[in-house]
């Protein structure tokens, strides 16, 4: 997986690299020249704009620093890594209990679970949020804030991450299960022993990249009424007057928590990009591809 | 069923919103991922920071945070759109950067002989990038480009935070006005189904009938 600093080298294309000849230099350098001129200008313009509508007054900035704020925000962002990290663990455990379910070997608990798969990835995580939030309660149900937006977290991710391990499952030789068989191993320790552990280190990957959409999604909380970031941030910059520099204030804590989030699992994963591995690929097709993929997959050969 | 009858009128008219921000917003999608993803793979350093940063930002910011911002922020700059123009703009521009990385892992996959028998024949760079290589990477990406759009389909559902009346509100007023959340949900999700597996099904059509067989 070809991953590039922002702004770093980014690895040119390797149809498209080439030893540029003088000639070609040249011009390299005269559209740069004239595209950076272009861009400094925009960026110009846009701060003036932005400071002709005295959006730098610093009566907008201020509030943003003072401690109440800063611990309101804080808190804000404590409960969206606390949602985050509830909703993984919910996640990743029903995930693989279904993935378990579709590999079953009774064809009713395949159907049933490749039902609930297939209708819970196909619908949008908002839905199932403000259902958990707003439905459940009138039918005596009463999640409260964290748990209708857990729930919902662990209801959808659960079944796109059952298709990435399914996926990851089908990827691997045949061979792999039947050595065991061979060895004598029954189904069950031969799916825990030998399938699961190759498998889902070939998908990590795929399953860091959705965990890190699910930490984004939390920001859908709001429609349940939870105070994560987004919402703290919202009401810190309507109660300040300042929503613009607070939501930039939130847009900035996200990335850089985002951003911080792949570096450490594209760390963790250096050296092994499965994702490449055409076997993977053919799967990962065939479980009909990753849903909301933050890193898309290689395309393919034919 | 009552839920239904009561309310297809509603249920009908969300689908369809929900169907024109998705198909519009692809399209804004495809167009800014193809720029974003010729600017990585040009040799123009500015442009190629451009689109890194571009890509890094907006797919590590959650869409309805870009989305406050752009309905509540901008109009502190005196920029005005209306609800359903600023959820196109917002959609497509995010999945415009997830368009762009799926294109250039596309165009990562293109042989390298292919460019140097472009510039053999005398073709500059924008030509060897349109005419030569994008052609057969975009017919290698169908199936991740399909993916996205099924998302896109879900991913609009976030408009209805901006009021914009799309299926998932019509879930929510439906619900409000009738106390059964269930059949009121559980219809919308239905549509949602519906607008999600006859796409899957199209883009493995498409995918079928682009494939190069060598």
């Amino acid at each position: 997986m070809a991953r590039t600093a922002p702004g770093g080298d980014a690895v040119t294309a390797p149809a498209l690299a080439e030893q540029l000849g003088p000639r070609a230099t040249r011009q390299v350098r005269i559209v740069s020249a004239v595209c950076l001129v272009v861009l400094v200008g925009g960026a110009v313009l846009a701060v003036r704009r932005l400071s002709e509508r005295g959006q730098f007054d610093p009566v907008l900035w201020e509030p943003l620093t003072r401690v109440a704020v800063l611990r309101f925000l804080l808190g804000g962002l404590v409960n969206t890594l606390l949602a985050g990290v509830l909703g993984i663990g919910l996640a990743l455990t029903w995930g693989m209990l279904l993935a378990l379910g579709r590999l079953s070997r009774r064809r009713a608990v395949r159907w049933l679970v490749g039902g609930y798969v297939e209708v819970f990835r196909s619908i949008p995580l908002v839905l199932l949020i403000a259902f958990c939030a707003l439905g459940l309660p009138i039918y005596g149900i009463g999640l409260g804030p964290l748990g209708a937006l857990v729930v919902g977290l662990g209801a959808y991710n659960g079944a796109v991450l059952a298709e990435i391990f399914r996926a990851g499952v089908l990827s691997l030789d045949r061979g792999q299960s039947e050595a065991a068989a061979a060895l004598g191993l029954g189904y069950w320790s031969a799916l825990f022993r030998v399938v699961l552990p190759q498998a889902l280190r070939r998908m990590v990957p795929a399953i860091t990249s959705q965990l890190v959409t699910l930490m984004k999604d939390t920001s859908l909380g709001t429609v349940a009424a939870y105070e994560e970031l987004l919402r703290r941030g919202r009401i810190a910059g309507e109660s300040g007057y300042n929503l613009l520099q607070a939501l930039f204030v939130v847009a900035v804590v996200y990335v850089a928590m985002n951003f911080t989030l792949s570096r450490l699992a594209a760390r963790f994963d250096r050296g092994r990009s499965p994702v490449n591995d055409p076997e993977v690929q053919a799967a990962l097709s065939a479980a009909g591809g990753l849903q909301r993929s933050r890193r898309p997959p290689q395309g393919r050969r034919s | 069923m009552r839920v239904l009858v009561d309310n297809l009128g509603a249920y009908v008219g969300g689908l369809g919103t929900t169907a024109a921000l998705t198909v519009l917003s692809f399209a804004l999608a495809m167009a800014v991922g193809v720029v974003i993803a010729g600017f990585r793979v040009s040799p123009v350093v500015p442009l190629r920071f451009v689109g890194a940063l571009y890509v890094e930002t907006i797919r590590n910011t959650p869409l309805l945070v870009l989305l406050f911002l752009f309905v509540f922020g901008l109009t502190k700059l005196g920029v005005l759109y209306g609800y359903f123009t600023s959820a196109v703009l917002v959609l497509g521009g995010y999945t415009g950067a997830l368009v762009a990385e799926t294109v250039r892992s596309g165009i990562n996959t293109v042989e390298p002989g292919q460019a140097e028998a472009g510039r053999a024949l005398g073709l500059t760079f924008p030509e060897v990038l349109l005419r030569l290589v994008l052609p057969q990477a975009l017919r290698r990406v169908v199936a991740p480009l399909g993916g996205l759009f099924v998302a896109l389909i879900k991913n609009s559902a976030l408009a209805s935070f901006v009021s914009v009346v799309d299926l998932n509100s019509v879930a929510e007023a439906v619900t409000n006005r009738t106390g059964r959340p269930l059949q009121a949900f559980g219809i919308a999700g239905v549509a949602y189904v519906l607008l999600a597996v006859p796409s899957g099904l199209g883009v493995g059509w498409l995918e079928r009938r682009l494939a190069v067989t060598r």
